[in-house]
């Protein structure tokens, strides 16, 4: 399989400079696209079915057509890389920050130019110190070699970029919420409409896009809509950057055609589960995606095939339940995580995500009730999408409403054993 | 009162964004590596240099829990308890890093040397369990092995 996002990683992560990046057609991307017009930029992205890798999926070049364009939009217009990876589960982003960062330099740079931004802001979570120092060497050596700063190339086209470094939050990757803490407030999410293409970062256009999605334009411009089809086994284009952690044999990373299976990632590059455990469930794309289990595992890892089955492909990153392992605890860990992490601004999520958390504490602590499962479908609904401000409750609740589909029997056990089945291991 | 130093990298900031505001979580970052903290001195001496009220400042410091508005001490441990590591070993972990430091989660040792906190997940699911000692990343920690990791921080 060709690699596109990873041929320049090195195994012993070392940093790529800008000579080895040109070497194998680094910032070719760009130079082609400053040789378009931005509008034809963004419809080959449009036409190669590059969609959001951050969790959404949303499709990358019809966002982009959304940005007023022409001598009347608003200036300075913002291009925004979501570099806050924190989805628990997810370790993708970091890997192709830290092994080739020129890459989400030039794609910044490309998105950049085809919504005539005048400024790029890499949102880089504050734990994320090796990626950092990475983008400042990078950041340095594309402004000396004129793919930054005032006329780009000679093109006219100026673009400065910088890097914030977040103070930690969740809600900083929710796209309204790192708009908030880029302009130096509390992270809580804004109501849309506006939308941040037309009203974003200090009220200006702006496109916050995921590091993995930036990634792959560079290659779609210089390679074109056709050929990034051509490399997924579906409708939606392009590689994807899989991953599995959990007690596989082999956690890791790998890039494979868009579509490969979850069976395929799960047995053949994760070397399937580790000896004494057994497979029973997965969340395919980080904490706030559905469970699947055994009957799903010949399922294709792509936003539409893994929709048709009740969850999302999300990041594309794959936590594994074993039976080993206690189905509650683990949905209490998350519970814990979505509560803690709610910016308390409304009701049904910094309430509703805390009596989760207490509800699922009482019953890996042996005094749940039959009363606390009909509270957490309760909470399953109230938190459902479009009865709360932004999406992070109706993540929140996708593992806990499938554990109650999945895994009923392991809550019944709870409360009829008034006991965790596993808390003896 | 802000150090020369403390104020030239705040100012260096400025050009980034077109108002001061926005500088202000890396304003409190860049104290907070001068000082381990931010106290309610160093609030004020920030809200006025970048024309904020002091509650509005302190608005904005408590949500982000990488801003510290209470001492720490000389280390600072935190451990990740996200899903990835939960499967892969974290209560054990934490269990150990509890009884070897002999406080709870949230405290500094008697004498100032760590402060043991929780952190989400930090993107090194492949290699869980995992946690940082002040700017170091340790991956795959063996929580018998503790000693021989927390040696070198003195």
């Amino acid at each position: 399989m060709e690699k596109v996002l990873t041929k320049n990683i090195q195994s012993d992560l070392s940093y790529v400079d800008v000579k080895a990046y040109e070497a194998t057609g680094g910032y070719q991307g760009l130079r082609k696209a400053l040789s378009m017009a931005p509008a034809e930029v963004v419809e080959v992205v449009k036409q190669s079915n590059l969609r959001g890798r951050g969790g959404a999926g949303f499709p990358t070049g019809l966002k982009w057509s959304f940005v007023p364009m022409g001598s009347d939009a608003p200036h300075p217009k913002y291009l925004v890389a979501n570099a806050d990876e924190m989805e628990p589960g997810t370790f993708k982003d970091r890997w192709l920050m830290e092994g080739d960062p020129h890459q989400l330099v030039e794609g910044m740079a490309v998105a950049a130019y085809a919504i005539q931004a005048d400024v790029a802001y890499i949102f880089l979570r504050g734990e994320y110190l090796l990626s950092a120092e990475r983008l400042r060497r990078a950041i340095a050596e594309a402004y000396e070699n004129h793919y930054l700063g005032k006329n780009i190339l000679g093109s006219g086209f100026s673009l400065e970029m910088y890097i914030h470094m977040s103070a930690g939050r969740y809600m900083c990757g929710e796209e309204t919420g790192l708009l908030n803490a880029l302009e130096g407030k509390r992270a809580n999410p804004r109501t849309k409409p506006p939308y941040p293409q037309v009203s974003g970062l200090f009220g200006k256009p702006t496109i916050v896009q995921n590091v993995e999605t930036l990634c792959n334009v560079p290659h779609i411009v210089k390679n074109g809509a056709d050929w990034f089809k051509g490399l997924s086994y579906t409708q939606d284009g392009g590689t994807k950057i899989y991953g599995a952690s959990g007690k596989v044999k082999r956690p890791g990373l790998w890039e494979l055609p868009m579509g490969t299976t979850i069976r395929e990632i799960l047995e053949v590059h994760a070397g399937g589960m580790q000896d004494g455990v057994r497979f029973r469930g997965l969340l395919p794309g980080g904490a706030s995606t559905d469970f699947l289990v055994e009957e799903h595992l010949d399922v294709k890892m792509d936003f539409t095939e893994v929709a048709k089955v009740g969850s999302r492909m999300g990041t594309g990153t794959m936590i594994i339940l074993d039976d080993q392992t206690c189905p509650v605890g683990m949905v209490r860990n998350l519970e814990h995580f979505f509560a803690q992490e709610s910016c308390g601004w409304c009701t049904p999520c910094w309430s509703g995500l805390n009596w989760a958390e207490k509800a699922l504490t009482a019953l890996e602590e042996g005094q749940g009730q039959p009363a606390d499962l009909d509270h957490l479908s309760f909470i399953c609904n109230l938190c459902a999408p479009g009865n709360t401000f932004c999406a992070l409750a109706p993540g929140a609740v996708e593992p806990l409403q499938s554990a109650l589909k999945y895994f009923r029997e392991d809550f019944d056990r709870h409360i009829t054993e008034k006991r965790c089945p596993w808390s003896s291991q | 009162m802000l150090s020369p130093e403390e104020l030239k990298e705040i100012e260096a900031e400025f050009p980034h964004y077109p108002n001061r505001q926005a500088v202000c979580i890396d304003a409190m970052k860049i104290v907070q590596k001068h000082r381990g903290w931010v106290s309610d001195e160093s609030l004020k001496d920030i809200a006025e240099l970048l024309g904020m009220s002091v509650d509005e400042l302190d608005g904005v410091a408590t949500f982000y829990n990488l801003i510290f508005r209470k001492p720490v001490g000389r280390h600072v441990i935190m451990v990740c308890d996200s899903v990835s590591c939960w499967v892969m070993g974290y209560e054990r972990l934490r269990r150990e890093l509890k009884n070897r430091l002999g406080i709870q989660m949230g405290e500094t040792t008697a004498d100032g040397r760590f402060t043991l906190l929780p952190i989400v997940c930090l993107g090194a699911c492949d290699r869980a369990p995992a946690m940082t000692v002040d700017e170091d990343l340790h991956l795959n920690v063996d929580p018998q092995r503790l000693d021989s990791l927390l040696e070198k921080y003195k």
